[in-house]
């Protein structure tokens, strides 16, 4: 007689996940999210190169035209609050609300999340707290740079000295916003699942059980 | 699957918060107090109130800041070899205009006119004025604003060249600029302006005068505050009295020496 044949616990498994349909991907931004995200950057994109060019010599010299790179600026700047208070609104702005609510909030892991030793035993929620400080640090300079890009504009309004020390604020945020921008980017470029979910919207499972598991567990509980 | 989330203890989480949100039991929209991390600590609204702190703090310090920075940190920039700290916001120009644009004008279409109270009024174009005898000057430039470029080169011509070539009546006391802005306008007594670090400058650091620094000619009075060095500058005045300029109507001083005047006690240039 031949032998039975023997099925054992791997086997098994993989009979299951060949049944079993690959895990659906989950929506992590919706379109307002996406599209609020994407005005943003353009808003920031133009706000920075002209800034530069308002700011570094040669940059000035090789760009010209300083009246239109000033006119641009300063409308780029004006516009900015609008597409997240716009996005913000009613029905539509509910998930974006929420994660502006994740966003805020920080949990013992969060702060246990930046010491490097104790990274792998935390447990993360939707947002990573790398990217929570940059949505902190993005929001409270946008504020900042509006208030006093507005001085530096309607300068005859102020005190001579609040001119001085707009353009003081203004000067060094600006060079903070810099940092902050070129590593939001390059972090973003290391993780193409993030990255292609704030284009497409959704992210694998997979990304969000390793890297987001409390928002995964609160999906699928 | 990831072990180590079913080997590890499960991490501590912060629960105190968690109790009673609604404390008469009002039935709210569940989703955002139901995600776990809506009980953490707001640590983005202390982020971006202390940033919006901050910047007023700036706006309110910054003129402080900045004159201690310029002072202390200002020269050791201009000795960087690498450049890369002239990127920082201390020891650079910031260009000011007081009309909407950017006053700009071609060389060849430039022209400078003696007049007012002298013997000949003249014109100068572009190419006479820099075929004039020249002087350098190598000065630190200081703003009122409290901000200061190191070792800015200027070349240029005398003005008191210019005020010898016009033959100053005995009544002219005083000089007045004009802008070819429409707007500014400045002032220097006639001893003032017979010094010889007052020059009418086309050159900077080497180049043309650019449009932002004033080109293609401007004034360039050193020891004063950089307002009194009017840019764009179209006509030169003899008057019998001083005529304020366009900051001094506006509450500068008549007399912008730097360390000496509008309350400031920076280092002479």
């Amino acid at each position: 007689m031949p032998p039975e044949p023997r099925v054992t616990i791997a086997d098994e498994r993989a009979a299951r996940d060949a049944r079993e349909q690959p895990e659906a991907p989950l929506l992590r931004f919706d379109r307002v999210e996406r599209t609020v995200h994407w005005v943003n950057a353009t808003l920031f994109g133009v706000l920075m190169l002209t800034g530069a060019a308002l700011y570094a010599g040669p940059i000035s010299a090789l760009v010209g035209n300083r009246e239109t790179v000033r006119t641009l600026h300063v409308y780029s700047g004006l516009a900015l609050p609008i597409p997240l208070l716009v996005g913000l609104l009613g029905a539509r702005g509910k998930r974006l609300r929420t994660d502006l609510g994740r966003l805020n909030r920080w949990s013992r892991d969060d702060a246990r999340w930046f010491r490097r030793g104790q990274r792998a035993h935390t447990r993360l929620g939707k947002f990573n707290p790398g990217q929570k400080l940059n949505a902190a640090f993005i929001a409270g300079a946008a504020i900042v740079m509006l208030a006093t890009g507005s001085i530096m504009k309607w300068f005859d309004h102020f005190p001579l000295d609040w001119r001085t020390g707009a353009t003081f604020a203004h000067d060094w945020f600006a060079l903070g916003i810099w940092v902050a921008v070129v590593g939001h980017i390059l972090f973003a470029l290391r993780d193409g699942d993030a990255l292609d979910s704030m284009l497409g919207g959704t992210v694998p499972a997979a990304w969000a059980r390793k890297k987001a598991p409390l928002w995964y567990e609160e999906l699928k509980p | 699957m990831h072990p180590q989330f079913v080997v590890d203890p499960p991490p501590e989480r912060p629960s105190n918060r968690a109790s009673a949100p609604y404390p008469g039991g009002v039935a709210e929209d569940p989703v955002p107090n139901a995600t776990p991390e809506a009980s953490g600590t707001p640590v983005g609204r202390r982020v971006f109130l202390g940033l919006v702190g901050l910047g007023a703090a700036g706006v309110l310090l910054g003129a402080r800041v900045q004159d201690w920075l310029e002072r202390e940190i200002g020269p050791l920039i201009s000795k960087d070899g690498t450049g890369l700290a002239s990127l920082l916001p201390i020891g650079r120009f910031r260009i000011y205009t007081v009309t909407g644009s950017l006053p700009s004008r071609r060389r060849a279409d430039y022209s400078l006119k003696v007049g007012g109270l002298v013997d000949q009024p003249f014109t100068l174009s572009y190419p006479e004025l820099v075929a004039m005898p020249a002087t350098k000057l190598t000065r630190d430039f200081q703003c009122v604003t409290g901000w200061r470029v190191p070792d800015v080169e200027w070349q240029g011509v005398r003005l008191a060249e210019l005020l010898d070539r016009a033959g100053v009546q005995a009544d002219a006391t005083a000089l007045r600029f004009h802008s070819f802005d429409g707007e500014y306008t400045e002032s220097l007594t006639l001893e003032q302006a017979r010094r010889k670090d007052v020059i009418v400058a086309y050159q900077f650091d080497g180049s043309p005068l650019s449009d932002e620094h004033g080109g293609p000619a401007r004034l360039y009075v050193a020891p004063m505050y950089g307002y009194k060095s009017c840019k764009w500058l179209d006509r030169i005045e003899l008057t019998k009295n001083v005529e304020e300029g366009y900051w001094e109507v506006r509450g500068y001083d008549v007399d912008g020496w730097v360390g000496r005047s509008n309350g400031r006690d920076d280092v002479a240039t």
